[in-house]
C-alpha cells in the first residue's frame, strides 16, 4: 500500500516536472522566434518539410472526407426531403469541426512524429550538444524555425482540407446524386457565417498547430537519447497530440458556438 | 543550388494554395460576398410578439430581401418587442403607412419581417418607425384556438 502511494506520488511529481520543463521550453521557443526572422531560409526549409510534404495527405483525405459527408448526408437528408441543405451540412461540419480537427490529427501523425524523431535522433547522436559546444543555441537554430513553420502551415492545411472537402461533397452531391447545384451553393452561402464559422475554424486550427508543434518538439527534445527512448517519444507525440487536439476542440467549441 | 530553388517554388505554391483555400471559403462558402455592408438606414417597428425572430433575420418586401434585423429588445413600459431593422439605402422610398408583419418561410423555415408598402407619399426616414404591425403567428396559440373553437361547435351540436 505504502509502495503504491509512493509510486503514485512519484508519477505525479514527474508529470508535473515534465509539464514545467515543457512550459519553460515553450518560453525558450517563443523567445527564439525573433532570431528566426532575420534568417528566413531556415523557416523556408522547415515549411517545405512540414507543410509541403503534408500537402498531399491533407488534400486527398479532405477530398474523401468531403465525398463521404456528401453521401451520408444525402441518404439522411433525403429521408426528410431536405437534400437541398446538403451543402450547408457538408460545409458547416467541415469548416467548424472536421477541417481543423482531422487535419490536425493527420498533421500530428505526418509532421509531428517526424519532428520528434528528427529532434530525438539529433539528441541521441549528440548533434545538439555539438551545437552548444560551438556556441550555437540549438533552440534558436533548430527548434524555433520548426515551431514557427508548424504554426504557419497548420491553418493553411486546415483551410485546404475544408475547401477540398467541400468540393468533394459537391462532386458527390450534385454530380452523382443529383442535388441541384445552385441550391447547394446558395443554401451554403446563406447559412455559413464568415465570422462565426470560418474565422472560428481558422482560430481552432492555429491553436491546434501551436499545441501539436509544441508537443512534438518538446517530446523530441526531452527524449531519452537511445533508440528506444526516441521511439517512445514518437509514440507519445502522436498520443498526446491527439488527446490535446480533441480535448481542446471540445473547450473551443463550447466557447465559440455556445450561444447560438 | 538548384534543389533549393525548387524547394522555394514548392513552398510558394503551398502557401499560395492555402491562401486560395481560405479565400474560397470566405467568398464562395460563407456569406461574406453578400455581406458587403452597403449604406443602410435604420427603422424600428413595435410588435406585440416577435416570435422566433432573430438578429440578422432578413427583412423583405414583395419577396425581395432589402435588409436585416439589427436589434431586438423588450420595452418594459409598453410590454412590446422593439425590432430595429437596417434597410439598404437603395430602397429609400418606403411609405410611412407600411405594414410590417412577421412571417415564416415555409412551414418550419426561419422567420422574417415582411414589409407591405402602403399608399402614402411620405417616406420613412432614418430612425423612422413603422406604426402598423402584425405579430408573429404562434403555432401553439393558433392550434389552441382552433381546438377550442371546434370543441365549442361540437358541444352546441349536441344540445
Amino acid at each position: 500500500m505504502i509502495q503504491f502511494l509512493q509510486h503514485l506520488g512519484k508519477k505525479t511529481r514527474t508529470s508535473f516536472t515534465k509539464l514545467g520543463r515543457g512550459t519553460f521550453f515553450l518560453l525558450q521557443i517563443i523567445s527564439g522566434i525573433l532570431s528566426v526572422l532575420p534568417r528566413p531560409r531556415l523557416l523556408l526549409n522547415q515549411m517545405y518539410s512540414i507543410g509541403v510534404l503534408s500537402f498531399l495527405i491533407i488534400t486527398i483525405s479532405g477530398l474523401f472526407v468531403g465525398m463521404v459527408l456528401g453521401l451520408q448526408g444525402y441518404y439522411t437528408l433525403s429521408d426528410f426531403g431536405a437534400e437541398e441543405t446538403l451543402g450547408v451540412m457538408v460545409a458547416a461540419s467541415l469548416v467548424r469541426e472536421l477541417g481543423p480537427v482531422v487535419s490536425a490529427l493527420l498533421f500530428a501523425g505526418r509532421a509531428g512524429s517526424a519532428l520528434t524523431a528528427e529532434i530525438g535522433l539529433m539528441k541521441a547522436t549528440e548533434q545538439l550538444s555539438g551545437m552548444e559546444m560551438m556556441a550555437v543555441d540549438p533552440v534558436k537554430r533548430i527548434i524555433s524555425p520548426r515551431f514557427l513553420a508548424g504554426l504557419i502551415s497548420m491553418p493553411l492545411l486546415a483551410a485546404l482540407f475544408s475547401a477540398v472537402g467541400i468540393i468533394g461533397g459537391q462532386i458527390v452531391g450534385s454530380g452523382l446524386l443529383g442535388v441541384d447545384e445552385g441550391a447547394f451553393w446558395s443554401q451554403m452561402q446563406a447559412n455559413i457565417d464568415f465570422q462565426d464559422d470560418i474565422v472560428n475554424g481558422v482560430i481552432k486550427s492555429i491553436v491546434f498547430g501551436f499545441i501539436t508543434s509544441w508537443i512534438a518538439l518538446f517530446e523530441g527534445y526531452d527524449a531519452i537519447p537511445t533508440s528506444e527512448g526516441v521511439s517512445r517519444a514518437t509514440t507519445r507525440t502522436v498520443v498526446n497530440s491527439a488527446f490535446s487536439i480533441l480535448g481542446l476542440d471540445f473547450i473551443l467549441t463550447a466557447l465559440m458556438f455556445g450561444d447560438d | 543550388m538548384q534543389h533549393t530553388s525548387t524547394q522555394d517554388t514548392l513552398v510558394g505554391l503551398f502557401v499560395a494554395s492555402g491562401i486560395v483555400g481560405l479565400f474560397f471559403l470566405a467568398m464562395q462558402v460563407s456569406n461574406l460576398s453578400s455581406f458587403v455592408e452597403e449604406d443602410s438606414y435604420t427603422i424600428t417597428a413595435r410588435f406585440e410578439n416577435s416570435g422566433g425572430l432573430k438578429i440578422k433575420s432578413p427583412v423583405s418586401a414583395a419577396g425581395v430581401k432589402i435588409g436585416r434585423v439589427s436589434n431586438i429588445s423588450f420595452d418594459p413600459k409598453t410590454y412590446e418587442s422593439v425590432v430595429q431593422m437596417n434597410i439598404n439605402s437603395h430602397y429609400n422610398t418606403i411609405p410611412d403607412d407600411t405594414t410590417a408583419s412577421i412571417f415564416t418561410a415555409g412551414l418550419l423555415g426561419e422567420q422574417y419581417v415582411n414589409l407591405e408598402p402602403g399608399g402614402s407619399d411620405v417616406y420613412l426616414q432614418n430612425e423612422g418607425e413603422i406604426e402598423i404591425t402584425q405579430s408573429a403567428i404562434i403555432l401553439e396559440k393558433a392550434i389552441g384556438q382552433f381546438l377550442f373553437k371546434s370543441a365549442e361547435e361540437s358541444a352546441e351540436e349536441k344540445k
